[in-house]
């Protein structure tokens, strides 16, 4: 199976997810979405050297998780998956900058070391996030906050078909892939002359289905504009939900807790 | 080269939203104005068809290796530049949503690098010159692959501007510039390569698709261009000048600024905007022992360079370490005790 198959795997399951009745499929798809992106804001402003001050914000992605019941397994694949470009940029910084930060049971630790730390914490706390978003709304919920927030019909209503023909086009492509490979003998991958006559079919065949899916959206009396149905409406839970996240994030990011409670702890210990 | 959530400082992230945004709306305004129902299904399906043509990969010729089409520059031809960019847009959010490719913050910069760059700029202003009205098949292929690199070198340049600027990573722009830029430029010849392919076959298979209805009118394009370069261009500005102040280190502009100019201290502000943000940042910074605000509060221009920090204090080390350890308990306690309590409801 290919990486872009699994990949499609792990979409269809965070889909499924989505459609089940959680505490965290019923908050309105707009205070989920807010508070997600003040999350993530909230994440990239701390200093480059940041760790243990991060650490309080994973209750975000924990308590969301929790109560959208998406299973640590799914988050743990993807976030495995997750962009090897920023871990091999961040790898640098160990090599680039070696003075040292601190002292860790008498070992010195070099700041790019401690910054590599905090982008690869960056890194799971913004992924596991947009993940449980995602795992916890569904596509279609969330397509129609981001028009009710104001973002152009036109790219939601994109949205919506890619996300609905994604799979059909994906399905065709490994049919037409598997047919190649039953006649190509040990030849694992096509030339390029074979692979763009293949794309090309592929690419024929969706001119020909967009103009079926057309006629049949007129017969059906589309008029160049898709109705989303959605049922929310803002409630005081969702106010709540909102507020009390913003609050937390200004409070971790105001006050160094895992620094102070530290520090208690250290005193008890000295 | 999807840029990501963790290499990006807030400014640098929310400017180039901006950018990505005001591209968004007004893409989507002028295929509004357009009308043509029958786009909608048809941008839907080249969406899908881009992620499923990223299932089978070729043999890239002369070498071992093997590639698959990005897709960005066959949807400009195909589509023209508006939709093609809100059809990127689309896969760029599917991808940021479900595959953790890039990230929420990021996506903003990505419009920006894998959409605004190829369709507002390289297809345009390279592209279209380049094969002319009525090209010849090589004169097609050739058209594609320089605009195909083009394109991707100027991606990779926006990832390597974005992330240098925003300071997460400690890679100094020339040597981050000698490892993006090469390898782009190999992409980009496979990714033209590619692309030209499939032009030449569609050329020969329904060559209507390729100058036929899908095309915008180019009279109206062509004064939405010079606006949308310059806004891109300004964002770019925008979001150089806000890093800085967004930046871990205030300081950072003032300091070359002093090395530029050859002064050994400038006069430094005591109020307003730069002292507030270093009082702010010696408030917010993760072990305040020895990290830069202390140093830059008393005079921002002497502070001591990264290197000499002698200053290293295992005992708030210990703290540092000792207070996330009980932190991430925390955290974890908590989301058990909540999973608990809901098994039990």
């Amino acid at each position: 199976m290919t990486s872009l198959e699994t990949a499609l795997d792990d979409l269809r399951s965070l889909d499924a997810l989505a459609t089940r009745d959680t505490d965290l499929t019923r908050r309105d798809p707009r205070a989920k979405l807010v508070a997600t992106l003040l999350f993530i804001v909230s994440v990239v402003s701390f200093d480059r050297y940041s760790v243990a001050a991060l650490l309080p914000l994973a209750l975000f992605p924990t308590v969301l998780a929790v109560q959208g019941e998406v299973p640590a397994r799914t988050l743990l694949r993807t976030l495995a998956l997750a962009s090897p470009f920023a871990l091999m940029v961040g790898l640098f910084n160990p090599l680039l900058d070696r003075a040292p930060m601190l002292v860790l049971a008498g070992v010195e630790v070099s700041g790019g070391w401690v910054s590599f730390a905090s982008i690869v914490l960056r890194l799971g706390l913004t992924v596991g996030a947009s993940l449980v978003l995602i795992a916890g709304t569904g596509m279609h919920p969330l397509c129609a906050a981001l028009a009710r927030l104001g973002v152009p019909r036109v790219f939601t209503v994109q949205l919506l078909f890619l996300h609905r023909y994604l799979f059909v086009l994906a399905a065709e492509a490994a049919r037409m892939d598997t047919a190649r490979q039953l006649r190509a003998g040990s030849h694992p991958r096509p030339s390029l002359a074979v692979h763009a006559s293949l794309l090309g079919h592929l690419l024929l065949r969706a001119f020909e289905r967009a103009q079926r899916i057309h006629g049949a959206m007129l017969a059906r009396g589309f008029d160049g504009e898709l109705r989303l149905a959605h049922a929310w409406r803002w409630q005081m839970a969702d106010t709540t939900f909102v507020v009390g996240w913003c609050a937390f994030f200004i409070a971790v990011r105001w006050v160094d807790w895992p620094q102070a409670i530290g520090r208690l702890f250290a005193g008890a210990v000295a | 080269m999807h840029m990501a959530d963790a290499l990006l400082s807030p400014g640098v992230g929310l400017a180039m939203w901006g950018v990505a945004a005001a591209a968004l709306a007004g893409a989507s305004r002028r295929l509004r104005q357009r009308a043509d129902d029958r786009l909608v299904p048809l941008m839907g399906m080249l969406g899908a068809f881009v992620f499923a043509a990223q299932m089978i990969n070729f043999t890239i010729p002369a070498t071992g290796s093997s590639g698959h089409l990005g897709g960005g520059l066959l949807l400009a031809i195909l589509l023209g530049p508006h939709a093609a960019f809100v059809v990127i847009a689309s896969v760029l959010t599917v991808q940021a949503l479900f595959f953790a490719d890039g990230g929420l913050l990021a996506l903003g910069a990505n419009l920006f690098n894998l959409g605004v760059l190829p369709c507002f700029l390289v297809y345009p202003l390279i592209y279209r010159p380049l094969v002319g009205v009525a090209p010849s098949p090589r004169r097609a292929a050739i058209a594609a692959v320089v605009a195909a690199t083009f394109g991707l070198q100027l991606g990779a340049l926006g990832v390597v501007l974005q992330t240098t600027l925003s300071g997460i990573s400690s890679l100094p722009l020339p040597t981050f510039l000698m490892l993006m830029l090469p390898i782009h430029a190999a992409i980009g010849i496979v990714e033209g390569l590619a692309t030209a392919a499939i032009v030449l076959f569609l050329r020969r298979a329904r060559p209507e698709l390729l100058d036929g209805a899908a095309l915008p009118a180019p009279v109206v394009a062509r004064s939405m261009r010079p606006l949308l370069t310059l806004v891109a261009v300004a964002a770019l500005f925008t979001g150089g000048v806000l890093s800085w102040f967004a930046s871990t280190q205030p300081d950072g502009l003032e300091w070359s600024v002093a090395q530029a100019a050859g002064v050994e201290a400038l006069p430094t502000p005591q109020q307003g905007l730069h002292a507030r943000l270093a009082g702010l940042q010696q408030q917010l910074a993760w072990l305040p022992g020895y990290d830069w605000p202390a140093a830059a509060a008393a005079a921002p221009t002497h502070k001591p360079a990264p290197a000499a920090w002698p200053d290293v204090k295992p005992g708030t080390s210990l703290a540092g370490v000792l207070g996330g350890g009980v932190t991430l308990a925390l955290v974890m306690a908590v989301g058990f005790a909540l999973r608990r309590r809901r098994s039990r409801d």
